[in-house]
């Protein structure tokens, strides 16, 4: 039975642990004269099985899983007279040959015989793993339905378990942290080791192509991350020059000036644009903003480069305009009316009540959605990858092409790699980086909210 | 200015004019004070509106940009050609004997057809210009045709063959009137020519664009491998993400005790919706595929990935949804007796619903619209089989579209084009769906 097909008899056994529990209580209960006389409804009879049968049960499956290939590896190999050869590589053959795949050549025949070991090594394993699992599921619900009688109280033991999965949900998002740091900072501390911190947080130079053979020349490889910094902080920049005016005030006028239909028909057209997907921003950056920057550039006599960091940085803003626009959106509107009123009524106009009233007073969630949005810019990959370029430079003009860190994670991980070259783990130091930087700036968007905030009401 | 110094002025002009005059001066001042506001005020108002026009100009030029590009993409270019199904050529004698029909020489079949179209073409050089104004995968497309109609063998159809991109490009240049720039010789074009003007050439549906898995000709490629992938990607997230993110939304809406234990899910839960997606690309490679040795390229990993990517959206948008049922109900249906669980199934989730399917098409969307931590998991490999699970190789539609946009062809430009419609077409879809569904199920308390 394979795999999935177990998951398939897995999920009828439940039913049916489900089915037969919910009926024996019934039955017991009819003896007594009707369901009232039970402890607990038959549903939670019915659930309590169909728990003690797959919880045991899913559990073993996945652990069967995580280990039998190492398992089985392991015994394949011990049979094999150790050789020169690396033995990923020889179990990369043997899996071949076992999958019928002999890659035009003759296999000799130790290698047949352990792929004839494997592939059985294989069949038994799931064979036994078919029927521990069904087993110990069965065995559960078995347990239960000994158990069930018209005082077992099914209904505490469900409502527990529920609470227990629920939580256990929801701790999920703290895994998913635990497993972002450890993955990135394991690596990166792989990485330190062949390149010292300093070197990588204050090199001025960047590139990554190391020597394959270490009779190579020219691949010496420098990891200084600084121009990469230099490029993420450019675009960046050139993004939040376009997004945030043009946010805060698109903000501001539909909130303060527009009318409630010009509102309803506008607000979610600007929103469209933060629903796109960033590799269409890609697309039309690399495709049609870029050139015509290029051409632009050409004809008023400067010598844009055709994947100008200009390019790159305008449609990043547009993208964010959105999200500059809605989070100040919302705190505007959070600002008491009280305040307005008296303001306008002092005589000032409404121009002079907005700059001078309304936006200090919603200043500090307007920073914090700046600074959230500028956490968005750094970390944006897509449009950047498509539109930006390789080459690391060390320069402020908008004009020329530069690189960020993103772009240079995407290009380090994606085509053929090997785990453990530094050119593979300076990715992952990169993305420490970018998740540091990313997430000191939420918490200092969160902070200034906290600390500056006034209450009005 | 400041106050004070505007203070002085006045003090001393109150003791040089007399009070009439000083009154009018006064009075023109303030006029001219007041117009300079106003004009402030309008300016202030004119840079709103121009602000919310170059959002919504931004927005037109996109889609106009795109769908200029690629509306020519859902054409396709076919020349039509007599082919002779010669059975002795073929060497096919049972139609039905599959290793026969895989041995036959069908693009020897379209070759002899063109030179007897052109048996003014002699040289070697020439010829081969010649045969390359039919896509090279038409051998194929007439032997998917004589399997559908066995009666062909030995006889003669004419039939229209999928032509080559550069004649695609070049053909549908012609009929928009624009200048020709491309690879295209002059003797092939003249060839064209003659073709155009015997009614052999015509543009016609691109099946192809939908049908097909991707390809290196650009005639040949379609995004049924891509969507087909995005589809089994977008169940696996769902299947995930759905039920764990409002598990955790009940969990902390309706258990949650007050302590720093659900402080510290609250602030991870927050911090991982700001969390820039690639790094949940790195978070994949490193735990997914190097840890737990899962295959690269398959759906199953990248919807484990956008699950974990979409789960804070679902669950922050499920919490609002839990938040907005009043608590008289949960009261009611405690009086009565129900015990906690059943107040959650049988009341609060129902009426919850409505806003949580909201938050989890949206997070759906989302997922369908991301590249970056898909490329760091190997779905940027070139596939051409469209997959027929959750554990085969495959790309999604995003990918398909970074992958056609980085290739040099031209015919692919439109293609990605068309690529990003069909994209777009499927993010309004769910989103119109989002905002109808929290309109018509939404209920004030």
């Amino acid at each position: 039975m394979d795999t999935s097909n177990l998951l398939v008899a897995l999920c009828l056994l439940f039913a049916a642990s489900f089915l037969v529990g919910r009926a024996r209580s019934v039955s017991l209960a009819e003896q007594k004269g009707g369901v009232r006389n039970l402890n607990s409804l038959p549903f939670y009879h019915g659930v309590l099985m169909s728990l003690w049968c797959a919880v045991p049960s899913l559990v073993l499956t996945l652990v069967w899983l995580l280990f039998d290939d190492q398992i089985i590896e392991a015994l394949v190999l011990a049979d094999i007279p150790p050789s020169g050869v690396d033995v990923n590589l020889m179990m990369n053959t043997i899996e071949n040959i076992a999958a019928g795949n002999f890659l035009g050549l003759e296999p000799e025949p130790q290698m047949l015989a352990a792929a004839e070991r494997f592939k059985s090594l294989q069949s038994i394993s799931q064979m036994c793993m078919s029927a521990a699992v069904l087993g110990l599921g069965t065995l559960g619900s078995l347990w239960i339905l000994k158990s069930i009688s018209l005082e077992f109280g099914a209904r505490v033991k469900v409502e527990n378990a529920f609470r227990i999965i629920l939580l256990a949900c929801s701790c999920l998002a703290i895994l998913t942290t635990i497993g972002i740091v450890l993955s990135v900072v394991f690596e990166s501390l792989r990485f330190f080791k062949a390149i010292p911190v300093q070197e990588f947080l204050f090199g001025l130079q960047w590139s990554p192509q190391t020597a394959i053979r270490p009779d190579q020349v020219g691949g010496s490889g420098a990891f200084g991350a600084v121009p990469l910094f230099a490029g993420t902080m450019l675009i960046s920049l050139i993004a939040m020059i376009v997004a945030v005016p043009v946010g805060l005030m698109a903000a501001i006028y539909l909130s303060e000036y527009a009318s409630a239909r010009f509102r309803t028909y506008v607000k979610p057209m600007i929103e469209v644009l933060a629903g796109i997907p960033t590799v269409v921003y890609g697309f039309f950056a690399a495709l049609t903003v870029a050139p015509f920057i290029r051409d632009t550039g050409t004809i008023l006599g400067f010598s844009p480069s055709s994947e100008s960091a200009l390019a790159a940085g305008l449609v990043m803003g547009v993208m964010i305009i959105p999200f500059v626009s809605s989070l100040s959106d919302d705190v505007i509107n959070a600002v008491p009316q009280s305040l307005r009123d008296g303001s306008l009524g002092l005589g000032a106009t409404q121009s002079e009540t907005i700059r001078q009233v309304v936006i200090p007073a919603a200043l500090p969630g307007i920073v914090s959605g700046v600074l959230l949005a500028a956490s968005r810019a750094i970390g944006e990959t897509m449009i950047v990858v498509m539109a930006a370029g390789l080459a690391a430079k060390l320069t402020a003009n908008p004009l020329e092409s530069v690189t960020t860190v993103t772009v240079q994670i995407v290009t380090l991980l994606v085509g053929d790699q090997e785990f453990d070259s530094p050119k593979t783990l300076a990715a992952f130091a990169l993305g420490l980086t970018l998740f540091a930087i990313t997430l000191g700036l939420n918490f200092i968007a969160q902070r200034v909210v906290k600390k500056y905030r006034e209450q009005y009401d | 200015m400041t106050r004070p110094d505007t203070q002085s002025e006045q003090m001393q002009e109150n003791t040089e004019v007399p009070s009439e005059k000083r009154r009018l001066v006064d009075d023109i001042r303030f006029q001219k004070r007041l117009e300079k506001r106003y004009r402030a005020e309008k300016r202030f108002r004119l840079y709103g509106l121009l602000s919310i026009g170059f959002g919504l100009l931004c927005l037109v030029l996109l889609f106009t940009d795109i769908i200029g590009k690629g509306h020519s993409a859902f054409l396709q270019t076919e020349v039509a050609l007599d082919i002779h199904f010669d059975a002795d050529y073929l060497q096919i004698d049972d139609i039905n004997d599959s290793q026969q029909l895989n041995r036959a020489n069908f693009d020897g079949l379209i070759k002899r057809s063109w030179r007897a179209n052109f048996p003014e073409v002699k040289s070697r050089s020439d010829k081969r210009l010649l045969y390359k104004i039919s896509s090279n995968g038409s051998g194929f497309q007439i032997k998917d045709l004589l399997i559908a109609h066995p009666e062909w063998l030995g006889t003669t159809q004419t039939l229209w063959l999928i032509a080559d991109d550069d004649v695609d490009v070049y053909y549908k240049a012609k009929n928009k009137g624009i200048s020709y720039q491309g690879v295209l010789s002059d003797k092939s074009l003249n060839w064209l020519n003659a073709l155009v003007e015997e009614n052999r050439i015509e543009l016609s549906f691109n099946s192809t664009f939908f049908s097909a898995g991707d390809s290196r000709e650009p005639e040949q490629a379609g995004i049924k491998g891509a969507m087909v992938g995005s589809l089994f990607t977008l169940l696996v997230t769902l299947a995930l993400s759905f039920p764990i993110g409002v598990a955790a939304a009940i969990y902390l809406e309706e258990y949650a005790p007050n302590n720093r234990w659900t402080d510290l899910i609250e602030v991870n839960i927050n911090n991982l919706a700001a969390v820039p997606s690639i790094i949940f690309g790195l978070l994949g490679l490193a735990i997914f595929i190097n840890f737990f040795e899962l295959p690269r390229s398959i759906p199953l990993v990248g919807g484990l990935v956008l699950t974990l990517m979409t789960l804070p959206t679902i669950i922050i948008s499920s919490r609002a949804a839990i938040k907005a049922v009043p608590p008289s109900i949960r009261e009611a249906a405690l009086g009565i007796g129900a015990s906690k669980m059943q107040v959650i199934l049988h009341h609060v989730l129902p009426l919850a619903m409505p806003g949580m399917l909201t938050g989890t098409i949206i997070g759906m969307a989302q997922a369908l619209g991301e590249t970056a931590p898909l490329l760091m998991i190997g779905m940027v490999a070139f596939i051409v089989d469209i997959p027929g699970g959750a554990t085969d190789p495959s790309t999604v539609l995003p990918v398909q579209i970074f992958l056609w946009a980085d290739s040099p062809e031209r015919a692919f430009v439109e293609r990605t084009s068309a690529a990003i419609m069909v994209l777009l077409a499927f993010l309004i879809v769910m989103n119109t769906l989002a905002v109808l569904l929290r309109k018509r199920l939404e209920r004030r308390w």
